[in-house]
């Protein structure tokens, strides 16, 4: 069991901002996201897009700010289950929570901030026929174990960035890629479609376009596809399919949390410290609503600061705390590091 | 001259909405239907990268030409048909008063 003070579920650029907030007070703090790498929209949807309106950032790359995030939290040594998403919530008889993740990793913390923005990232799906059916048992939306394909036909269906980069990799360690896509362009890195271009050439991977995965047929297993391309239905035998169309965001298991809930979002308490109807669980950024609520990422950071305080009397009720400018008392980091400012010279002048 | 136009939108319910749009503000429709409340996501804010507002043209307006990134995300999108588009590529304009929209499904 992963012990920690304030458990966030999602790593957004919100949760990465508790992370120094709670750290300003001696709270430590783990992070739970369904993605593999941190930085919640910004890296998924826009790292490579320019932000305009981060306070004193006349202009930064989304990934340049999460990067920056990481840097600043440093010092606070967060601890992160990646790659996983939450998806139960239990209250221990002394007023903990213990957060489960779809892997079954569990975490208990005091204080639960939900920084889940629009939801955990899930791939999407196409609308096919008897497609749940076959869930790991031929099809697969992500590619954990790729030594699962070597030397097996598969089917790889999409036309972006991760359709060539996966089709690239699979052939690479010996599977027999068909690779389907709607239409004859790809929207992906110039290398990788020469690269992928290059296979077909050669070759090594089969390359069909324009055409549609239709069906799927199998037993128990998956054993083939139907596709449609120029007007015409044929099939394909293969042991696995792999529709690679981007990922969505959904609000999930939270939904069902016992937590308030309003199109969507989780209600708080905005007058006061972003609480939600459960106290302990809290609610930042994106994914909470209260009237006037703006889904930005400065109003993240903002409501990630004053949930911080508030969890600090939750955790230590009896203790007193004043604000302290981080100007004046620095930033000690749990790692031994410290940041303060340089003390001003006093000289006598003769 | 009045600003706003009319828009006819069909939800995925099947129920009609009059959207009233202005066009001096630099809208796309996507937007439109969000200030509406309507269920259109927009997840990727309006840069063609995620078709959760792609609906079906159901009247003969004459659109602006969908751009490369346009036809891209649709070609990776699910139930779509020839008159499928991205609301958040089309500008409210005065143009396309009256068109008819429906949204497509989300699932
Ligand atoms: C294209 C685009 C442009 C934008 N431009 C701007 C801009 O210019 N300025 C601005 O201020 N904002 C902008 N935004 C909005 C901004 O990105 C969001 O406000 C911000 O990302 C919200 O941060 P967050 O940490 O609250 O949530 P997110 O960034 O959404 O992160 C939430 C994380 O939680 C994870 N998660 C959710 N549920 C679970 C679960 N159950 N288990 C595990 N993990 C979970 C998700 O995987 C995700 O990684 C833009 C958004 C987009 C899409
Ligand atoms: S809002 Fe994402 S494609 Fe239109």
């Amino acid at each position: 069991m992963i012990k920690t003070d304030i458990l966030i579920i999602g790593a957004g650029p919100t949760g990465l901002f508790t992370v120094f907030e709670a750290g300003l007070l001696k709270l430590k703090c783990h992070l739970i996201d369904s993605l593999p790498m941190p930085g919640g929209q910004c890296s998924e949807i826009y790292p490579k897009k320019p932000i305009y309106d981060i306070p004193s950032h006349p202009e930064i790359l989304a990934g340049d700010l999460i990067k920056k995030l990481e840097k600043q939290i440093e010092p606070f040594q967060p601890k992160y289950t990646l790659g996983e998403s939450a998806v139960s919530i239990e209250k221990t008889k002394d007023d903990h929570f213990i957060v489960t993740t779809d892997l079954g990793t569990r975490h208990m913390a005091p204080v639960v901030a939900i920084a889940g923005g629009l939801g955990s990232f899930e791939p999407r799906k196409p609308p096919l026929d008897r497609l749940t059916h076959f869930e790991d048992k031929g099809v697969n939306y992500i590619i954990k174990n790729p030594e699962l394909y070597k030397n097996k036909k598969i089917v790889i269906a999409g036309g972006g960035d991760s359709a060539l980069d996966w089709t690239i990799f699979l052939e690479g360690i010996g599977a027999f890629v068909t690779l389907i896509h709607r239409r004859i362009e790809f929207r992906g890195a110039l290398d990788s479609v020469d690269k992928v271009q290059k296979l077909k050439n050669k070759g090594r991977i089969q390359l069909i376009t324009p055409a549609e995965v239709i069906s799927l047929k199998g037993e128990d297993k998956l054993s083939s596809i139907v596709i449609e391309h120029d007007g015409n239905q044929f099939s394909i035998e293969c042991s696995y399919f792999i529709p690679l169309f981007g990922l969505t965001p959904k609000l999930g298991p939270i939904a069902n949390w016992g937590l308030e809930i309003d199109k969507n979002a989780i209600k708080v308490d905005n007058t006061l410290d972003y609480q939600t109807n459960i106290p302990g669980i809290y609610a930042i950024g994106d994914v909470n609503t209260y009237p006037g609520k703006l889904k930005l990422i400065l109003c993240g950071f903002h409501e990630a600061t004053l949930m911080c305080q508030s969890a600090f009397k939750r955790i230590y009720p009896d203790k007193r705390n004043v604000l302290k400018y981080t100007t004046v008392s620095g930033v000690n980091g749990f790692d031994g590091s410290k940041k303060e400012a340089a003390k001003s010279i006093i000289k006598s002048i003769d | 001259m009045s600003l706003d136009i009319t828009i006819h939108l069909i939800d995925r319910k099947g129920i009609s909405h009059k959207l009233i749009a202005p066009t001096d503000i630099q809208m796309n429709l996507m937007e439109i239907c969000k200030s509406y409340e309507l269920p259109v996501e927009g997840t990727c804010g309006g840069m063609a990268m995620c078709a959760s507002c792609q609906c079906y043209i159901e009247s003969d307006h004459i659109l602006t030409e969908r751009s490369d990134e346009e036809d891209a995300m649709l070609s990776e999108a699910f139930h779509v048909k020839k008159n499928s588009r991205l609301g958040c590529q089309i500008q409210i304009r005065s143009e396309i008063d009256g068109l008819k929209v429906r949204l497509a499904p989300d699932k």
